[in-house]
């Protein structure tokens, strides 16, 4: 491209010559998805310092209160945890099966799979609305209403209890990062929703082809990396008082 | 050069391998392992993490400027940890009255 001579911008600038999703500023297709790819990640960079300093958080609260994180993470329902997690590596399937579908110009799988991945995610949300009813319903809401006790405590769960005087106070510790961790991640979800459905819309209206699809491959870095992000949620929020159930 | 196109063979064979590791980490978890609990747990999710990142995101097939860029986002999160737990850990060793210990 280089080599060729430099044409003045207007009606003869010869768009015919290239892809028209092809923006100005960039030599090559190729080219132009790099840049996108690298902009992507730098974002992604952001996120995961964003969700780190939570991460961070829980660390350091769960070193300081472990009974009280042991017993409060064994009140969440670990079936449905897993059937989320399932869910959402599901979704991260049909996602990167939405691209695999524009790379070989199956544009009726593009919509297809887009839609699954919408499914799959909506799926995540409902269960998670069931779990957050439930903590409402229990009280274990960090609030004016906040109450934590071990249900039915086994002597070995009664001596890990009485090892810490404000198991309560702590408890709720717990609950807010759990809230905040899984809420924050929620959003990221929304967003990703909205997000799959213009391309949705665009697909069908058959926008991407093997040749572009750069949006398709943009968001599909976005929905692995929150499904990233659950994949270290299930275990530290879940499971991590699961052996002394 | 046009991008990679990975055959949706590969793609079903990661997902097998994220499915088969969630189960394993519900599993491990079941078994007092002491602090070795932790260590499992986050080895396995680690696992996962770099089967989606490696596949599911292109990294494996991206240039290097891109890999560097997402090594370097979970390099600063490994400072980030590094330096407040090397602060939390030695208060109470440096500075007794400070902890309240």
């Amino acid at each position: 491209m280089a080599s060729e001579p430099l044409a003045p911008h207007g009606p003869s600038h010869g768009h015919a010559a290239h892809h028209p999703e092809l923006a100005h500023q960039f030599d090559s297709m190729d080219q132009q998805k790099e840049s996108s790819t690298l902009a992507m990640w730098v974002f992604l960079v952001t996120e995961i310092m964003f969700f780190g300093v939570l991460f961070l958080a829980y660390t350091l609260y769960r070193t300081q209160y472990p009974e009280a994180f042991l017993l409060a993470s064994n009140s969440l329902n670990v079936l449905m945890g897993g059937i989320n997690t399932a869910v959402l590596i599901g979704s991260s399937l049909t996602m990167v099966l939405a691209i695999w579908a524009a790379q070989v110009n199956w544009r009726k799988g593009i919509v297809i799979f887009l839609l699954a991945t919408m499914a799959l995610g909506t799926t995540f949300l409902v269960i998670k609305g069931f779990e957050y009813r439930d903590k409402f319903v229990e009280h274990h809401v960090p609030g004016p209403t906040f109450h934590f006790e071990v249900e039915h405590p086994s002597p070995h769960l009664q001596a890990i209890a009485a090892r810490d005087p404000q198991l309560e106070k702590h408890a709720s510790i717990y609950f807010s990062l759990y809230f905040i961790m899984t809420g924050i991640h929620a959003l990221h979800m929304i967003i990703g929703l909205g997000i799959l459905a213009v391309l949705a819309v665009l697909s069908w209206k058959g926008k991407y082809d093997s040749e572009y699809h750069n949006p398709l491959e943009m968001t599909g870095l976005y929905w692995h990396f929150v499904d990233i992000i659950w994949i270290f949620l299930f275990p530290l929020l879940y499971l991590l008082g699961a052996h002394a159930r | 050069m046009a991008e990679h196109v990975t055959s949706r063979k590969v793609y079903f064979l990661v997902f097998g391998a994220l499915m088969v590791l969630t189960l394993a980490t519900w599993l491990v978890a079941q078994v007092d392992l002491g602090w070795a609990n932790d260590v499992v747990a986050l080895g396995i999710a680690v696992t996962k993490a770099t089967l989606v990142l490696l596949f599911f995101m292109h990294v494996r097939h991206s240039t290097r400027m891109t890999a560097l860029t997402a090594v370097a986002g979970f390099f600063w999160l490994a400072i980030l940890f590094g330096l407040t737990i090397a602060d939390y850990a030695s208060r109470g060793s440096i500075l007794p009255f400070v902890a309240g210990k």
